[in-house]
């Protein structure tokens, strides 16, 4: 190893010519980097899918033997159960990435963007973005699942569904990445997110509907306080086809709140966590 | 090298930071004020918790000051932080690749984070990284690197845009002797070659002598002096003359008191030491009177003040009771425990990721 160095290389231009930086360019130079890492590990992309395909295989059976319960939703049981998983794929798959993010940070990776004339909010988006093509492409082999299953919908309905997973995602995604923006630390994010997760998820009818006459009056009304179920709801009424309902619009409706709140604080916590 | 601070790289006049915590106000920098001129060297020297990271903190855009200000080749830090980040390269001290990353991949990527043109970004990645030593290693996955590569890994992604001004943060922490000698190349050459502005925290006096046009002293978060290496070390006063007997230090110590003048004589077993200007020529003086007197030496030596003995002076404590074991990260005042706010090292080199071996 020489002790010299001739940095001074005639093939080296210096100073960099630069073409400028753009929200658009930032963005997708993130993303690029984003999802090259998540590409040469897709270990985190097959754990991601597994939890939701056991519940499709392990789980979703036994619905077929109870569709006749009084206050079980009509329909088929598949129709219920599968929109209801993709919902979840967006939430659980998306609300753990802050942690790729913590280990970022510690390598020092965060930093180094941050002396960068990046755009801050593309430093969030290209992760976010990320993000979303790996879960849609996961709600893509969902649905493929299910249709193995026994699922049958309608197009629209599957496409919109998948829509909606990726609205889901962006939005746990971006929160996440906040959050562990703010607390930097794993040990301090996993027990906040189980904490949140398990509840939102278990009071969203994902696993079985909280209708009315199924569930227990309390747990019904308490159900109607989480917005999740009115985006379950809404996204078992695109895979039966009915879009005149109001269970569809104020399912879209909310999942668009969710998102335009969501997005909204964790572009100003990211931006000002990062600034 | 002649400062010309008509046009100063870097200049902060009464640059603060305060951090709020549980127990109310932490003054981390109280009042900053220091110039770098375009092409130099610039040592900033301190103790764990002095506020040499949050002053780089501060001067990389990472974290706003609460007082004072600054500019950066000319930008100004609160009105135009991204043409402060145009101007600098920044290689934190914990290191700042991904690890699961290609180190090819990490290098261009930086580039083009900076605007860089992607054939042009390729370009520069294969060049640095053959000129740091990385050459044929673009494929290799980051965490798979030796601790000195990964290093110059963290050199070159500072340094890939062509920053009129880097800063290091204690860029030679937990290397291995041998690739510390070659970093330093690698950091003379920057300034030499390409006229690079290099602004380096350092936790090794003697890395700071051998590098630097000029040094900052900070403890305290004040700046507690500043000069060349040979300035400061004119600060203290005298070489220190270290005489050793066989026997009883009593009578040397004596006639010590004679050479010494007024300076004290501290005598510690068999070892007799004081300080006195010139001191080769008092240890000449000290050495006919030993012999005229009867003394057996065991053994006689004069050492030039080092940076470590300005820092004693200044500080009142070593750098190196200042310095953690490997593994420790000492906090430099900011709350939140970031990758850059660890001023801890590895004094000997020991640190066992800073071999090459692991070299492929």
């Amino acid at each position: 190893m020489s002790t010299t160095v001739d940095l001074a290389n005639p093939t080296v231009p210096a100073p960099a010519r630069t073409a400028g930086n753009t929200v658009l360019r930032d963005t997708v130079l993130v993303f690029r980097r984003a999802l090259r890492l998540s590409l040469r590990n897709p270990v985190w992309t097959v754990m991601g899918l597994a939890q939701p395909l056991l519940y499709l295989f392990f789980f979703g059976p036994l619905l077929t033997k109870i569709t006749n319960v009084p206050g079980f939703p009509v329909g088929d049981p598949w129709q219920i159960f599968v929109p209801a998983i993709m919902v979840m794929l967006g939430m659980f798959g998306a609300a753990f990435v802050g942690f790729g993010l913590v280990s970022e940070w510690r390598d020092g990776v965060i930093d180094r963007m941050r002396v960068t004339p990046m755009s801050r909010f593309s430093l969030l988006a290209g992760r976010v973005l990320r993000d979303v093509v790996v879960l849609s492409a996961q709600a893509v082999l969902l649905v493929a699942a299910g249709l193995a299953m026994g699922l049958r919908a309608p197009a629209v309905g599957v496409v919109v569904g998948i829509a909606l997973v990726a609205v889901m995602g962006a939005t746990m995604s971006a929160v996440s990445y906040s959050i562990a923006l703010i607390l930097k630390s794993e040990d301090a994010l996993a027990p906040l997110l189980n904490g949140v997760m398990l509840p939102v998820m278990l009071l969203s009818g994902i696993m079985l509907p909280i209708s009315r006459g199924f569930a227990p009056d309390w747990l019904y009304y308490l159900s109607r306080i989480n917005p999740m179920s009115y985006v379950v709801e809404g996204a078992r009424a695109a895979f039966l086809g009915n879009f005149a309902g109001s269970e569809f619009w104020v399912g879209l409706g909310v999942a668009g709140a969710l998102a335009s709140v969501g997005l909204g604080w964790a572009t100003r916590t990211f931006t000002r966590q990062s600034s | 090298m002649t400062s010309d601070l008509t046009h100063p790289m870097i200049r902060a006049r009464g640059l603060a930071k305060t951090y709020r915590s549980r127990r109310g106000q932490v003054p981390a920098v109280r009042g900053v004020d220091l110039d770098v001129a375009d092409g130099e060297i610039v040592g900033f020297l301190g103790p764990n918790g002095a506020g040499k990271t949050t002053t780089l903190q501060m001067l990389t855009t990472l974290t706003e000051p609460t007082a004072g200000e600054a500019s950066i080749a000319g930008h100004d830090l609160r009105t135009d932080p991204v043409g402060v980040r145009r101007s600098i390269g920044y290689v934190a001290q914990g290191g700042s690749a991904g690890s699961d990353a290609r180190v090819g991949e990490e290098l261009e990527f930086q580039a083009r984070f900076y605007g860089v043109p992607a054939g042009e970004a390729s370009r520069r990645a294969a060049a640095l990284m053959d000129q740091l030593d990385l050459g044929g290693l673009g494929g290799r996955d980051v965490k798979t690197l030796s601790g000195g590569q990964r290093r110059r890994l963290d050199i070159a992604l500072g340094l890939v845009h062509t920053p009129a001004l880097v800063f290091l943060d204690e860029p030679t922490t937990g290397l291995d002797p041998q690739s510390r000698s070659n970093m330093w190349g690698h950091i003379a050459g920057l300034r030499n070659e390409l006229g690079t502005t290099v602004f380096i925290t350092t936790h090794y006096l003697d890395e700071a002598d051998a590098l630097c046009d000029r040094i900052l002293v900070i403890d305290g978060g004040r700046i507690v002096a500043t000069g060349t290496p040979d300035e400061l070390k004119s600060q203290v006063s005298g070489d220190l003359v270290t005489v050793s007997v066989t026997g009883d230090p009593a009578p040397a110590a004596e006639i010590a008191r004679g050479a010494a003048g007024e300076a004290e004589v501290e005598v510690t077993d068999r070892t007799v030491r004081f300080r006195v200007p010139r001191g080769e020529h008092a240890a000449i003086d000290l050495l006919r009177h030993l012999d005229a007197a009867g003394v057996d030496l065991d053994g006689l030596s004069v050492q030039r003040p080092t940076l470590d003995d300005v820092f004693l002076t200044l500080t009142g404590r070593t750098l190196r009771e200042d310095t953690p074991a490997p593994g420790d990260t000492g906090s430099d005042g900011g709350p939140g425990g970031a990758p850059g706010d660890t001023d801890g090292s590895d004094p000997d080199g020991s640190d066992p990721n800073g071999s090459d071996e692991k070299a492929a």
